[in-house]
């Protein structure tokens, strides 16, 4: 039985870094088993940080920094954890990452860290996160791990993106700060409401709507 | 898997330990950079409540040859042996308004450092959700704002955080916080928008959807600067007859 499992474990360790499971890991996410859209987990943040791109995509990439690095540590303390405890061990390892992204964005991007003020802290509670680590690390090696937190990061980026183009393009006319508006002489009074959340709520539902019709998934 | 109570205890306590580290090495490295980012901040703020700041302004360099600090008491004397960089405004407010520091900052000419051209006064209040502060600046007759800096916690977007654009700090400018008699009345931003108030000044348009904004706004202007109103008085008392003949 030993000599079974040990076997197993070596025809898994000769598959290539990037084999076709690998890989899903990295692109599920993105589309049909995403996290925001799919799984509905994280709305709040996404919500909240999409007035605009560039502190969206700051609030992406810490995000998908936090899932990687957690689902690492806890796919390497996997079957040390006690089980009794897991939870609490995951979350402090998940705050100890968030603060560390806090700590870098208001060394080295002050004016992006006090637009996202809260929403980084915020990231500890954010549901993808426990998730994935509940759901994949603590039962998956590191590598598969690592992917599935850049895949669910990213995952969750990419909406964060797109709903805060759309936000900013219509609410302040602008994209990156940058007025296209104006830049190309069309007339235009920013949209009031693309600037609250419920702005976000709205092309939230449009790209869910978009993204089930393309992928034929219907809520069972 | 079932483990020993002295297995988890011990697990407990390294993960803390080693959590604890990385974050003591992570906020020890990083914190110099941080206080320099909000020095760097705060400098702006003071400085853009009296000019514009464009990409390429030495902010450190204008600050260090034109701005001159220090701190008074509620009576208006100078404070000796603090830095007014060192007192936090937002710790202050919290105290009673007789027993605050009250930092200044004195805005010299560019050609003779004796010439104070404006004052600027540290504000902080409370909006609709969270605090809001800034800065104001006077003229040198302490009487009509120059400029205005106003930042906010959480003030709604599109909303009340429209504070802290240039479109509504610069409604302040020109305004005058005594009225003819000599008494402070502090400005006061209306509720609605769109009205002209260019021959009050006292009153400032205020932000449609925002009212509670713009009031909290009018009450910590009010607040703020009344807690230099002996300072702002002893000053108006060493200016000269002519100047403050043209005060009023």
């Amino acid at each position: 039985m030993s000599t079974q499992t040990a076997e197993v474990v070596k025809t898994e360790k000769s598959e290539p870094l990037f084999s076709k499971k690998n890989k899903k890991l990295l692109t599920d996410p993105l589309d049909s088993n995403n996290p925001i859209t799919v799984q509905v987990l994280g709305i709040c943040s996404a919500l909240a940080v999409t007035v605009q791109v560039k502190p969206a995509i700051f609030m992406a990439l810490g995000v998908t920094f936090v899932t990687t690095f957690s689902n690492l540590f806890i796919s390497l303390l996997r079957n040390t954890i006690p089980s009794r405890i897991r939870i609490i061990v995951q979350l402090s390892i998940v705050a100890t990452w968030v603060i560390v992204v806090d700590q870098f964005l208001k060394a080295f991007a002050y004016d992006v860290s006090k637009q996202l003020s809260v929403f980084v802290g915020l990231i500890i509670t954010n549901c993808i996160i426990m998730g994935r680590l509940e759901a994949f690390a603590m039962g998956n090696k590191p590598f598969p791990s690592i992917l599935d937190g850049i895949g669910n990061g990213l995952g969750y980026g990419i909406i964060l993106v797109v709903v805060s183009v759309v936000r900013e393009l219509f609410g302040s006319g602008s994209i990156l700060g940058f007025k296209l508006f104006e830049a190309t002489g069309i007339p235009f009074q920013g949209n009031g409401l693309m600037m609250l959340p419920a702005g976000a709520c709205i092309v939230l539902g449009i790209y869910i709507w978009i993204q089930r019709s393309i992928n034929g998934y219907a809520e069972e | 898997m079932k483990q020993s109570n002295a297995y988890i205890l011990a697990y407990t306590v390294a993960v803390t330990f080693f959590c604890a580290l990385l974050l003591s090495a992570v906020t020890l490295g990083l914190k110099e950079r941080q206080l320099e980012n909000i020095e760097f901040e705060r400098k702006s703020s003071i400085l853009s409540t009296v000019m514009e700041l464009k990409d390429d302004t030495d902010v450190k360099e204008v600050y260090a040859k034109r701005v001159r600090g220090y701190v008074v008491n509620y009576e208006g004397k100078v404070i000796e042996g603090v830095a007014p960089e060192k007192v936090d405004v937002a710790k202050e407010y919290k105290k009673s308004p007789e027993s605050r520091y009250l930092p200044i900052y004195e805005i010299v000419s560019e050609s003779d450092p004796n010439e104070v051209e404006y004052y600027v006064f540290p504000l902080y209040g409370y909006g609709l959700w969270d605090n809001i502060w800034g800065y104001v600046s006077l003229k040198a007759d302490l009487n009509t704002i120059y400029g205005t800096n106003f930042a906010h916690k959480s003030e709604t977007p599109g909303l009340g955080a429209r504070i802290a654009t240039e479109e509504i700090q610069k409604r302040f400018s020109g305004k005058k916080i005594f009225n003819q008699q000599g008494e402070f009345v502090s400005v006061e931003m209306q509720k609605g928008e769109g009205m002209d108030y260019s021959n009050d000044p006292h009153k400032v348009d205020g932000m449609s959807g925002a009212t509670i904004t713009g009031r909290g706004l009018n009450q910590m202007l009010k607040e703020y600067l009344g807690c230099y109103i002996n300072f702002i008085k002893s000053k108006q008392n060493n200016l000269s007859f002519i100047e403050r003949v043209a005060l009023y």
